[in-house]
Order: C-alpha cells, then structure tokens, then sequence
C-alpha cells in the first residue's frame, strides 16, 4: 500500500498520521515532500505518526534521517509517535533509536515539544 | 522499480512455503528487496538497457536467493558501517547492512561486469521439527 500522509494540528503542534509503506518509489518520496514543505513554512514542531506505517525500507529510514536532519538545520524538530513493532525493532538495529525522540502516547509527545 | 516489486513477491511467496515464522518471512522478504533496490540503484544506475536477473530456490535445508545486476562491481568492504557514530545521519548506506543482518549467509562474486549477490536463509531445526510432525499427522490420519 502507497503511502498517504494526513495533517492535523495539536497545540500548535504539526500532526502528520502516515499510513501505508515508507519504501523506495513508495511514499519516500512524499515523505519528503510534506517535510520540506512543512519546514518551508516555517512550522517548527512535527511529529511524525507512524502507527499506521507497517513497512519502512533503508530508503525510508534515510529519509526519516533526512527529515531529522533537514529539520535541525532549520532549528525545527521532528519527533515519532506510535511505532509498530515492525519499525520499532529496524530502528534498533540501525542504531536510529538513540537519534530519534520516540513517543509512545500522543499527549505527551504534544507536551514534550514545549 | 517493477523488477524490485516482482523480486519482493517472489521472495515472500518463496519464504511463505517453508516454516519459517512471520517474522523470519518478513526478514528473507525485505533482504530480497534490498538487495533488488541495490541492484537497480546501485548496480545498473537505473540504466534500463541492463537488466537484473534474479532466482528463489528451497532446496529443503535452506533457502537461497541470488540476485544479480550489469553494473560496475562493488567491493562490499568499501562500504562505510552505518552504525559508526559519524554514519548514523547519513540518508544512505543501510541496505547491505540489513541484508547482512536478516540473512544467514551473503556471499558477493564479481561478474565483470556487474555482481552475483547469493541470499541464504536456513531452514531452522525447529522448521524441520514442525515439517516431521505434520507428516506424522498426516501418517496418523
């Protein structure tokens, strides 16, 4: 399944919930482009829902980097909420874990960017 | 990226007919994958004169996957180790990792040109455990 990315706001705070597969050719792409987009605009705060996202390749875990990245650059941040078990144990094993702040619960996630 | 998905299916029907558990299938699939994307990407540079050529074979003990591509060659220890601290930001360099990672064995054979990228991932004890009981039901039945 493609990706499809939905925005909300929270407390200020940009919401994307993503769905479907972070894949090379299948939603990396559009990963990126709601990120740079949000960052153009200069929205500060994001947090990526990734509850709903059951397939993350090498190039959607570097395009999570390049989100991290972009974003800092920008003295923004990024944040993941909800990782299913399938994303939570690949970021493990790339180390990714100990670059990412990671939520398990919405609320507290909205509160930690404050 | 068609050639990526058909190697992706063909991986997933492969390991979805051993006795392989949910998460190991998950593993030989997304290996395949990588190594497909590596092949396309990496190896033939998305050059659609060159062709990547792939086959899925169980031979009871294990299963192995070999994907081939008409690119340049890669020396696999060249590679820089996306765990080394000043790696980790880097957007690429995690697919061979992960393959290295789900697979029991890799092995690399220089074509000249391109490269032969065997997958080997062994059928468990347990697997043939589960196979044996099922024949014994089977028997009983």
């Amino acid at each position: 399944m493609a990706l499809t990315i939905a925005s909300r706001e929270v407390d200020g705070i940009t919401v994307l919930d993503l769905s479907g597969r972070i894949t090379l050719g299948e939603g990396s792409v559009q990963l990126r482009d709601a990120i740079r987009g949000l960052i153009g605009k200069g929205t500060k705060s994001i947090l990526l829902n990734l509850g709903r996202v059951d397939y993350i390749d090498s190039s959607g875990l570097g395009e999570l980097v390049s989100a991290y990245t972009t974003a800092k650059n920008q003295q923004a941040e990024v944040k993941l909420l909800n990782l299913t078990k399938r994303v939570h144990d690949l970021l493990q094993l790339t180390k990714l874990y100990t670059v990412f702040d990671i939520k398990d619960d919405e609320a507290s996630a909205i509160a930690s960017f404050k | 990226m068609e050639s990526v998905s058909q190697v992706e299916a063909a991986a997933g029907k492969l390991a979805a007919e051993t006795g392989l558990d949910e998460d190991e299938r998950f593993h030989v699939t997304m290996a395949a994958r990588e190594a497909a994307v590596n092949a396309v990407l990496h190896g033939n540079e998305y050059d659609p004169a060159k062709r990547v050529t792939a086959s899925f074979e169980n031979n009871g003990k294990a299963l192995v996957i070999t994907i081939t591509d008409q690119g340049k060659g890669l020396d696999p220890e060249t590679l820089p180790d996306p765990l080394a601290r000043e790696n980790l930001l880097r957007g690429t360099g995690r697919g061979l990792f992960l393959i290295r990672s789900f697979m029991d064995e890799v092995h690399f054979r220089q074509l000249h040109p391109g490269t032969e990228l065997t997958l080997v991932k062994r059928l468990s004890p347990a697997d043939k455990g589960s196979i044996k009981m099922l024949h014994r039901d089977l028997d009983a039945g």
